[in-house]
């Protein structure tokens, strides 16, 4: 193996981000004085000092205000050892309480870093120390777990290198950041989301379009297509709460316009560490003219797919490596479901020689399928309309061909009906072999859930003891967002069994999809028939069904919701294992 | 009438007691200037439409507020304040009191409304109007938003006034008595700010026509704005 050990993973920063910290005041009432920051974008070692600030920041060609860890956006690179016991000093310099999450780690339940569950938070001016032993290895992330900190800046990157040698091969390796920056402030953008949920949809259907659609198809055909939308009133344009219009997406904390570089030479392997810690956005990423071999999924080695594109949703982790065999610049280019704006990055062999960004494919229309409706029916309905012609694949002989030697017991869970749900998907489908809306029948070989599968031995294979199913619901107009119709502050902790293997149905009973992530324990999706891949958060598609089994094997109490960082107040249950 | 107002201020204050701290629900307010135009019409009159609620999710306090101040007369207006409960998705019920002030008098209303979006995305506002004479109204209201493109924006509306009683003096006959429609057209130059123009047809019918004759067709020029 060629892999250079050190600075491989230096990341050169642009002089138009320059970033300086602000507001240098006196710690008041601090139980430690406040650290000295360290600048560096990565950090070794087994004892860690980071402070989480406000710095000046110029993302957009606007000054803004940013919440930073050690004023850098992202924040600096974690490099754990497998096995090693690490400190983690964290500082909070700004005027309201902060705290550190870890993405994905496997902890104590003191140190998962969410306020009002694992501990009280870290209160302005004063520090809180984590101790982690480190039982795993891979790429995951970090982020603040108060307000809306993660939207505004506190968030960075956690390589776990390995103990033993891993089953792929690599010569450079490079984390890369997505994100999204605003310089509105986040509780200004969920105000307006509240206000009018569809504020940042510049993309929403015109009378021209209908217009158009009866045009091709005849007044009735194109009158009854909108039919099911029309009388539900909802909208089949409706793919991302906060887009573009506000958002500057970021790799590495670099705009399109200063990309993020990441240096090769011709016949390298390049491992490439995807992390989307964005608040609220989905990323369709692609490398043009390179296939990328995908190795491990929210840090867990897979077996290696090779594929021309992946969606991946927030919170997510994908380690891809890449060959290019061309002494050329290829874009890095990620875009938003939406396709509002994207991220890009250039791998080049020179720093001045930057690939530019290819042209964003076409909005998303989503179908009947994403709002829970039967295939079948829905080909009655529409021959050969929007989704009528797409084939979209419902994994039919999943539930057949899934493992289930006999009946798992359902533990059936409180539901409300009401208010809070407009939609009900009425006959949810597995769908692990569809890439999701807007990568259908793109022309590219588009990752699906249905490719990834844990390399052996990586997860438990117990047969579940029982299953509880999780509807996600929400009600767009009033932005409103809740589990089984039940929002957060209205519900009762769900009760794990320590010990247990559980069953963990979705059913996303919106027309969004939905990124699900359990803490403390590990989520071992199904993919298929005998086939589990192990993560950490789980996007259930819109309309659809998905199952994942946990191993119950952390007692305490934890946080378990939507990563979409304005779904999360009321998409959110608290665990309890005992 | 102040009891209900009573009732509605404890309801709010339980409730932000309740959410508040939760984070999904905050305490908010908007106020939507919805028209402040003029109108092109005998009476040239500047008219307003406007609502503000403060409030949560599933709890607000409504004011609406509606009229016209013609050039060379005095200002016609009617006004709500209700209490708001969400009720099904996309309807909410609301409980108030109603105040209407015309040239020559006045008139307090008790008001028991629905307001929702209807399927074809119909806005729509049905407000049953009890008055303190034994009058018995009823204001309907609905309005679509068609885009013509993203940020151009036509809307359609139409509303109708019946009475159960003539009341001479607030100008209002029994059965029905005006139908209003129009059409606007407005250009978003944020979401909060559009300025607009358009066309609104007014009539007077049976009673109300014999008390107040009025049928009238007339340009329209003014903003939106909402925050």
């Amino acid at each position: 193996m060629l892999r250079k050990e050190s600075n491989i993973n230096r990341r050169t920063f642009v002089k138009g981000v320059a970033l300086s910290s602000l507001f240098a005041t006196l710690p008041l009432g601090a139980k430690e004085p406040k650290p000295t920051i360290d600048k560096s974008h990565d950090l070794h070692g087994t004892a860690f000092s980071l402070v989480i600030g406000k710095t000046a920041v110029n993302l957009t060609g606007t000054p803004a205000i940013a919440t930073t860890v050690n004023g850098q956006i992202s924040g600096p690179t974690l490099h754990f050892r497998e096995g090693d016991t690490v400190t983690i000093k964290v500082y909070n310099d700004l005027e309201v309480d902060s705290s550190i999450h870890w993405h994905g780690l496997i902890l104590p339940p003191a140190m998962d870093g969410v306020p009002g569950i694992s501990f009280e938070g870290i209160k302005p001016k004063e520090t809180f120390t984590y101790t982690i032993t480190l039982r795993q290895s891979g790429t995951f992330w970090y982020h603040s777990h108060s307000g809306f900190q993660e939207q505004s800046g506190v968030y960075g990157a956690i390589v776990i290198h390995p103990k033993e040698k891993e089953p792929f091969e690599f010569d450079r390796d490079y984390v890369v950041s997505l994100s999204d920056w605003s310089d509105e402030k986040p509780e200004s953008i969920y105000r307006k989301l509240k206000m009018m949920p569809d504020y940042y949809n510049f993309k929403q259907r015109t009378v021209g379009d209908f217009f158009s659609e009866v045009k091709e198809n005849g007044l009735v055909n194109a009158f009854n297509s909108r039919k099911m939308w029309n009388k539900m009133a909802m909208s089949d344009r409706d793919l991302s709460d906060v887009t573009g219009y506000t958002y500057t997406y970021l790799m590495n904390g670099n705009n399109p316009a200063t990309q993020f570089k990441a240096l090769f030479r011709a016949g390298e392997k390049i491992r490439l560490r995807f992390i989307n810690s964005s608040a609220m956005t989905f990323f369709d990423v692609r490398i043009p003219n390179l296939k990328m071999t995908i190795v491990a999924a929210d840090g867990n080695n897979v077996e290696p797919v090779t594929v021309d594109e992946f969606r991946i949703g927030v919170a997510e982790t994908y380690d891809v490596i890449v060959e290019p065999q061309n002494n050329e610049a290829y874009a890095i280019f990620a875009q938003s479901l939406d396709r509002s704006g994207y991220a890009l990055g250039s791998l080049t062999t020179n720093a001045q020689n930057l690939a530019s960004a290819p042209t964003m494919d076409a909005l998303p229309i989503l179908s009947h399928a994403d709002m829970g409706m039967n295939m079948g029916g829905m080909k009655m309905d529409n021959g050969k309309m929007d989704d009528g012609k797409m084939d979209i694949k419902s994994d039919k002989k999943m539930a057949k061909n899934m493992p289930m030697k006999k009946k798992i017991p359902i533990t059936p869970l409180p539901e409300a009906r009401g208010v809070q749900t407009t939609m009900r998907a009425m006959d949810p489908q597995y769908r692990l072999s569809d890439p999701g809306v807007g990568l259908r029948d793109n022309g590219r070989k588009v990752l699906t859930y249905a490719d990834l599968k844990s390399l052996d031995g990586v997860v438990d294979t117990t047969y579940p003891d029982r299953e509880i199913i999780l509807r996600l619901t929400g009600n767009m107009e009033r932005y409103m967002w809740s589990i089984n119709g039940i929002k957060y502050a209205d519900a009762k902790p769900l009760q794990f069994h320590y010990g247990e293997r559980l069953r963990i149905t979705y059913i996303n009973d919106t027309m969004m999809n939905h990124p699900m992530h359990l803490h403390g324990m590990w989520s071992d999706l199904e993919t298929g028939e005998n086939q589990l891949v192990r993560k950490h958060t789980v996007i259930v598609q819109p309309g659809s069904k998905i199952s994942m089994q946990v191993t119950v094997d952390a007692k305490g109490e934890w946080a378990y919701h939507c990563h979409l960082l304005y779904h999360m107040g009321g998409m959110f249950r608290k665990v309890i294992v005992s | 009438m102040k009891k209900l107002l009573n009732i509605t201020l404890i309801t709010l204050a339980l409730s932000s007691f309740t959410y508040a701290s939760m984070g999904d629900d905050p305490l908010f307010a908007k106020l939507t200037i919805d028209e402040l135009e003029y109108q092109d019409n005998d009476e040239k009159n500047t008219a307003w439409d406007t609502n503000l609620w403060i409030g949560y999710d599933l709890n607000k306090l409504y004011f609406y507020s509606e009229g016209e101040k013609p050039k060379d007369g005095t200002t016609q207006s009617e006004n709500q304040l209700v209490y708001n409960r969400a009720i099904a998705p996309y309807w909410d019920i609301q409980f108030g009191v109603g105040y209407d002030k015309t040239e020559n008098d006045s008139q307090t209303w008790g008001v028991v409304a629905l307001q929702g979006l209807a399927p074809y995305f119909f806005e729509t506002r049905g407000a049953l109007l009890i008055g303190d004479s034994g009058n018995i109204g009823l204001r309907l209201e609905a309005e679509y938003e068609a885009l013509l493109t993203q940020k151009l924006i036509l809307t359609p509306s139409i509303s109708t006034d019946l009475y159960s009683k003539d009341n001479v003096s607030m100008g209002l006959g029994k059965g029905l008595s005006n139908i209003t429609a129009g059409a606007r057209l407005r250009y978003e130059i944020r979401r909060e700010f559009a300025p607009y123009v358009g066309v609104e047809w007014s009539k007077n019918f049976g009673n109300t026509a014999d008390i107040s004759p009025l049928d009238e067709g007339y340009a329209v020029a003014g903003v939106r704005v909402w925050f």
